[in-house]
């Protein structure tokens, strides 16, 4: 009987202990909001982050964007070919890409990429009290470190989606037509008939929430990392597997409320 | 004038300050020593309220720090520099912006005027030429070095030093404090440095205060403090491992 109680007392615990941190997060993101509409404005901060978050991205996110499109070609084929209807995988691939795998894949790998690096990147300023510097100068550190970060996650989300949605059709269109000898025509009518400017706008919406979250999650556990180069090592590790299964929690809701 | 009034602080079930007093005399030198993790650098926190007590009062001319909102904290923090013990430089950015950090966040002064005050100031703890270096490229001394043309920059009227002279080499660590002497006396600051080395405080303090166990046990000038008789400080300074004061 003692046993089932313990274990019922740590779930319990770790579910409130849950509980507060979301709201945590929650706080650190009206902190945000309200520090970002407070001038002067740290432009410079600003580009620096979306250059990092945004562009040095790309590489990864072209490369995983077309694999998947590349892949999902190769699969939806086999299963259409059952039923004659190669010519549904072009636009398999455009849906798949702009409703779901562009957003998703692109915002799991920027939250490995740019997500664990803010995680890091606070946590290492946390644990060499650079932050406390901060606040000793009368600076706030959520207005220099963090309004940058999460700025430059919500803006360039999207951009980097367009990217992988692009290049996830490409890929797609690629193997399809040249390997698996699907008809060009239809290929390609197929995708402008059923794939339209909502997907991908809904689809961009979702890399907007899902940039928000992953920046936001990384800063908070980089902001509140404690015990040195372990610490800081754990909060990188959790801001990851958090952000990573937040998003993927969130895209259901987001998929369920939009689609 | 600073003056912490019965100041409690836990982390937890740790009771880090325990009924704590202490004034700090405008323009003069204060030491504050203690055991390694004994609360110093804790006290330190509370003074610029990094930290806020669990009880007590934090005065600093008849203000109470504990009970200001943010902004109004940010006001009084514009009038104290502080030196981390590992200098708490940022690391994006480089040695010129570091010291610039301050005057380009509080002041409008131009490019020019920015350039050099950094200058400047950076000449006044014994460096040139080197605004342009990022703090990784730097030795210990020279990054203290740096936190302190920062700490400075805009002319505080209070300066907090956490361990400056700890992990330095000897050279270094009278370069370090006959620093804190000048800059202290060329510009009648207020300084509060936290020590662990036995000949510095003697060197730069007017007043020396021991911590011990959430309390000060012995407040006054290096005279006093050399010829009191506590037990406790008395072991403390002699460095000896037989007294009061347990080894853990």
């Amino acid at each position: 009987m003692n046993r089932i109680s313990a274990a019922a007392d740590e779930l319990g615990r770790s579910i409130m202990a849950g509980v507060e941190e979301m709201g945590k997060i929650l706080l650190l993101f009206l902190s945000v909001v309200a520090w970002m509409f407070r001038p002067p404005l740290k432009a410079r901060n600003i580009l620096k982050q979306m250059e990092f978050v945004g562009v040095k991205s790309i590489f990864v996110v072209v490369l995983t964007g077309s694999f998947t499109g590349m892949v999902m070609a190769l699969q939806s084929y086999h299963g259409f070919h059952m039923f004659s209807a190669e010519s549904l995988v072009g636009s398999t691939v455009a849906l798949g890409m702009t409703r779901e795998l562009g957003p998703v894949l692109t915002a799991l790998m920027v939250t490995a990429r740019a997500g664990s690096a803010m995680a890091a990147e606070l946590g290492t300023m946390r644990v060499t009290e650079q932050i406390d510097a901060l606040y000793v100068m009368a600076a706030n550190p959520v207005k220099h470190l963090i309004v940058p970060r999460v700025i430059a996650g919500v803006l360039m989300l999207p951009l980097l989606t367009v990217v992988s949605d692009f290049v996830g059709i490409i890929g797609g269109y690629f193997v399809g037509v040249h390997l698996l000898h699907i008809n060009e025509g239809v290929f390609l009518k197929n995708i402008t008939r059923m794939v339209d400017l909502n997907d991908l706008y809904n689809g961009l919406i979702k890399a907007a929430c899902f940039g928000l979250i992953l920046s936001v999650i990384g800063c908070y556990k980089g902001f509140n990392a404690s015990g040195g180069a372990e610490g800081v090592g754990k909060a990188t590790t959790d801001a990851v597997v958090f952000s990573s299964i937040t998003i993927l929690i969130s895209d259901y809701f987001l998929t369920a409320i939009m689609f | 004038m600073i003056r912490l009034v019965d100041i409690h602080k836990s982390f937890g079930k740790q009771k880090v300050l325990d009924g704590l007093n202490l004034d700090i005399e405008d323009g003069k030198t204060t030491v504050i020593i203690g055991r390694s993790g004994g609360g110093k650098s804790v006290l330190l926190k509370h003074v610029i309220g990094l930290l806020k007590p669990d009880s007590g009062q934090v005065l600093i001319d008849d203000v109470d720090m504990t009970k200001l909102n943010e902004r109004d904290l940010n006001e009084i923090r514009k009038r104290f520099g502080m030196l981390f013990q590992e200098a708490a430089l940022f690391d994006s950015m480089t040695v010129g912006e570091n010291v610039a950090f301050p005057l380009r966040e509080h002041t409008k002064m131009t490019e020019k005027e920015i350039r050099q005050i950094v200058s400047d100031r950076l000449r006044s703890v014994g460096l040139t030429g080197v605004e342009e270096k990022m703090p990784s490229e730097l030795s210990g001394g020279m990054k203290k070095r740096v936190g302190l043309a920062r700490a400075i920059a805009l002319r505080p009227e209070i300066v907090l030093f956490d361990e400056p002279t700890t992990g330095l080499d000897p050279v270094m660590t009278e370069a370090i404090n006959q620093l804190i002497m000048d800059t202290q006396k060329n510009f009648n600051l207020t300084c509060i440095v936290i020590s662990h080395d036995i000949e510095s405080i003697f060197r730069i303090g007017h007043r020396i205060a021991m911590l011990y166990e959430g309390k000060i046990i012995e407040y006054g000038t290096p005279e006093v403090i050399r010829t009191s008789t506590d037990p406790v400080l008395v072991q403390f300074l002699s460095g000896s491992i037989n007294g009061p004061i347990m080894i853990l």
